[in-house]
């Protein structure tokens, strides 16, 4: 199969893209806040410094006096440690300061202003705050600019952004780590659907009925149609199989009887042989025939097995019975050794199922030998032995015995399909038993057993 | 009086430029002391400092004993005298004083170089700023008294008995009590700015030394001198450095040494690299030394106290003064002229500067 990257590790590498991207969004977004905040907190203190001083401001004996309060310079090194720089004009002249120091360019009156610029070689932040005052009757325009270098602002960024870093690869991981079993989670019931795929039986073609999450439902539904194609399509095999079967066999009987007719009628030994070979000829013919037939009932019947509460006993018995002509034919005795034992199945199928085994028994046997049938029960199973005292199964594994048209090592000269074994292997199967093939303890001829969970 | 209610007026249309700085006239452009320590080789690390030589020739040779290859230029100058100095472009690598409002004024000016280490580092957070200046003493104001001039009475231990103590004895303290000229003395402003800030009854202080003649002092040392003479009853606001200590030790009780209870205030010795330092890496050492002393266990034969404020007594309280902008106020020019024109008005009136 041409394998592609599993959904599983799709989507994990899709959702670690994901983290990926939103732990670089907030780290970028934490430290432009952080960032903001900063430059606010300073601004806001430059602010609070400059209003301050502003509020010294007033005029006396015609001049604008002024002080620096100590709190206005005091709050700037609370902040941070940054440099300081001040200027006060009024009415276009400086009163005290730093003259060099930039004053922001439109600096209404009562309100602050911040600019950003360049001093003595630093970067600053400048605050600037406009105050008319009186002096006689004249209004002078009194400006108070406080800058402040921006290394502190800078430090908090700094450290905040790698506090912000360190945040966002941890984030990272433990996104990647919650995809990762969320993947795994939401993967389960394909994986659960998947698994039941899998344990299907080789000939089990009954559709999945299990919950299946939306998504799956119609691959379960294509699944469930397939199946369902594919039993009707061996069904109508099955059908076709057990119809020519039937058909066949309706007139090998015809032409059995008239071979009989025919043999008893002829006298020359020739003719007799010749016709001899034609009964036995049509008879393994029809045999053939009620094989397939019985194949196709079983295959028809386990798709939906009855349960009924058997006795084991009657049936092996039953057939026993239908089998006994045959063997009496060949001087072969049947041994029934039975006890009650109740189990639940299809009557028909298990009839099948023993007169099959039975069948071969009684086919490999030689003429004038028992064939023994016996019921015994096992810790939790009942179990028919079926012995003959034939030439047993061979040497080799007993397992391919069951496999269609498959015959023993050591079938030559008897006739023989192959099937008994298949049919009465699937049987026990549908049953929840098993077939189990062995050569008799005594060193002579096959031990059969059918084995049966308890009912 | 205090700052909050003081204002200072200025002439508008005036045009005129203030310098930052308003550098008092005092000692002309005067080097009070000048030695050179030769090192092996050519290396010379210029000092700038307002320390004097015999207080600090123990860290230059405990400095030299480290790195005998580096020569050493030491240079004394009042702090004001430095801080022009260093303003004007003259060429130090180590700038050392003990007026940390003037140390700051030039750093936040950028006349600093930022200097890192395992030394500075170890430096408590308010012992540094921005690495770029480092404390190395913490070194209390104090009040040094003659107790023979105190016969009979109890030695105050705040502002108050002070205050009362000197208006109760008008005559006997007249003409015979100390401080600093805050007009000429960088450290003596520092000191009373902070006070100013600091206690509400110094003001009053002033009013009643400036009735009783107070005498001006640019200098600690010659103010302890004179008291220990017994020229000077009461000397106010000296640094409490060792000198002052040792000299009360050796005066057998009858020099001693006051540390106010109310509030006191703790100066810190500063240095810093200057920007235009050539011997950067001797410098480096240097503070690196200085650094290393600050943060001794055991005061030892140094002498100047180390940076330990534990070292101070529980009973000040007080921390040393914060190195930050807040030190830039009081020596804004605008300020600084109010805060001296009061000054005077409390205390020149009816003293005499020596």
């Amino acid at each position: 199969m041409n394998r592609t990257l599993s959904i599983g590790r799709r989507l994990t590498v899709l959702l670690a893209g994901v983290a990926a991207a939103l732990s670089l969004l907030s780290w970028g977004m934490v430290t432009s806040l952080a960032t903001q905040a900063a430059v606010r907190t300073q601004d806001n203190v430059l602010a609070a410094s400059t209003t301050t001083i502003a509020e010294t401001l007033r005029s006396e004996q015609g001049e604008v006096r002024l002080e620096l309060p100590y709190a206005a310079f005091a709050m700037l090194g609370a902040i941070s440690e940054d440099r300081v720089f001040y200027r006060v004009d009024a009415g276009g002249t400086m009163l005290t300061g730093y003259a060099d120091l930039p004053v922001p360019p439109d600096v209404t009156a009562g309100q602050v202003v911040f600019d950003t610029g360049l001093f003595l070689g630093a970067t600053i932040r400048i605050a600037s705050v406009t105050r008319p005052v009186l002096v006689g009757t004249e209004r002078v325009a009194v400006t108070v600019t406080v800058a402040q270098t921006r290394d502190g602002v800078k430090a908090v960024t700094s450290e905040i952004s790698w506090q912000a870093g360190a945040l966002s690869v941890a984030f990272f991981f433990v996104a990647v780590a919650l995809s990762a079993f969320a993947v795994r989670m939401s993967l389960r019931p394909l994986n659960v659907v998947a698994d039941a795929v899998a344990r299907l039986g080789p000939s089990d073609l009954r559709p999945l009925l299990r919950p299946a999450p939306a998504d799956l439902a119609p691959l379960l539904d294509a699944l469930n149609r397939l199946m369902e194609r594919l039993r009707l399509s061996i069904r109508r095999s099955e059908d076709f199989i057990a119809e020519a079967a039937h058909r066949v066999r309706t007139p090998l009987a015809t032409v059995r009887t008239q071979a009989e007719i025919a043999l008893r009628t002829v006298t020359s030994d020739a003719e007799k042989e010749r016709l001899r070979r034609i009964i036995r000829a049509v008879d393994e013919s029809a045999r053939s025939a009620g094989q397939l037939l019985d194949h196709a009932t079983v295959a028809y019947r386990v798709e939906d097995l009855a349960r009924d509460r058997l006795d084991l006993s009657d049936i092996a018995a039953q057939s026993a019975a239908g089998l006994e002509p045959t063997a009496a034919m060949r001087d072969i005795h049947l041994k029934l050794d039975f006890a009650c034992a109740p189990i639940l199945g299809d009557a028909v199928l298990l009839e099948t199922a023993i007169r099959n085994v039975l069948d071969n028994a009684i086919k490999y046997s030689p003429e004038d030998t028992t064939v023994s049938l016996r019921i015994r029960r096992s810790a939790h199973e009942w179990v028919l032995d079926i012995l003959d005292q034939g030439p047993g199964l061979g040497e080799g594994p007993t397992e391919p015995l069951t496999e269609r048209f498959r015959r023993g090592t050591n079938t030559a000269g008897v006739v023989g399909s192959g099937l008994g074994l298949t049919i009465a292997s699937e049987v026990l199967r549908a049953h929840g038993g098993r077939l189990d093939l062995k050569n008799a303890a005594t060193g002579r001829g096959a031990c059969v057993s059918l084995i049966f969970p308890l009912a | 009086m205090r700052l909050a209610n003081l204002s200072f007026g200025l002439i508008l249309g005036l045009g005129m430029l203030l310098a930052p700085l308003i550098v008092p006239s005092l000692a002309a452009q005067e080097v009070e002391d000048h030695q050179f320590f030769p090192g092996d080789s050519a290396r010379v690390l210029r000092v700038l400092s307002t320390t004097d030589l015999a207080v600090f020739a123990p860290y230059i040779r405990a400095f030299q004993a480290e790195r005998p290859d580096i020569g050493v230029d030491y240079t004394v100058m009042s702090s004001s005298m430095l801080h022009q100095a260093i303003r004007g472009g003259m060429r130090a690598d180590l700038v050392i004083s003990s007026a940390m409002d003037l140390q700051f004024q030039l750093v936040n000016d950028g006349f600093a170089r930022p200097y890192r280490s395992e030394q500075t580092d170890a430096l408590p957070d308010w012992a540094r700023w921005r690495d770029l200046i480092f404390a190395f003493t913490t070194e209390p104001a104090v009040v040094v008294v003659n107790s023979a001039r105190f016969h009979g009475m109890e030695l105050p231990t705040t502002r108050q008995d002070l205050i009362a103590i000197l208006r109760d004895n008008p005559d006997r303290f007249a003409g015979a009590l100390g401080t600093y000229d805050v007009r000429d003395s960088g450290l003596g402003y520092l000191f009373a700015t902070q006070e100013d800030r600091s206690t509400d009854v110094f003001w009053r202080l002033n009013e009643v030394f400036g009735r009783l003649g107070t005498q001006l002092y640019c200098c600690s040392s010659q103010m302890i001198s004179d008291v220990a003479t017994g020229r000077l009853a009461l000397a106010y606001n000296v640094l409490g450095s060792y000198a002052a200590e040792e000299l009360a030790r050796g005066s057998g009780g009858r020099v001693q040494v006051l540390r106010m209870q109310d509030f006191s205030n703790v100066m810190l010795r500063t240095l810093f690299i200057a920007q235009t330092a050539e011997e950067r890496e001797a410098a480096g050492a240097m503070v690196d030394m200085l650094s290393r002393l600050a943060l001794r266990d055991a005061p030892g034969m140094w002498p100047l106290p180390p940076l330990n404020p534990a070292v101070e007594g529980p009973s000040m309280g007080f921390g040393p003064i914060r190195l930050g902008p807040a030190l830039l106020a009081y020596l804004d020019p605008l300020n600084r002229r109010a805060f001296l024109t009061e000054w005077e008005n409390a205390v020149v009136q009816q003293s005499q500067a020596r």
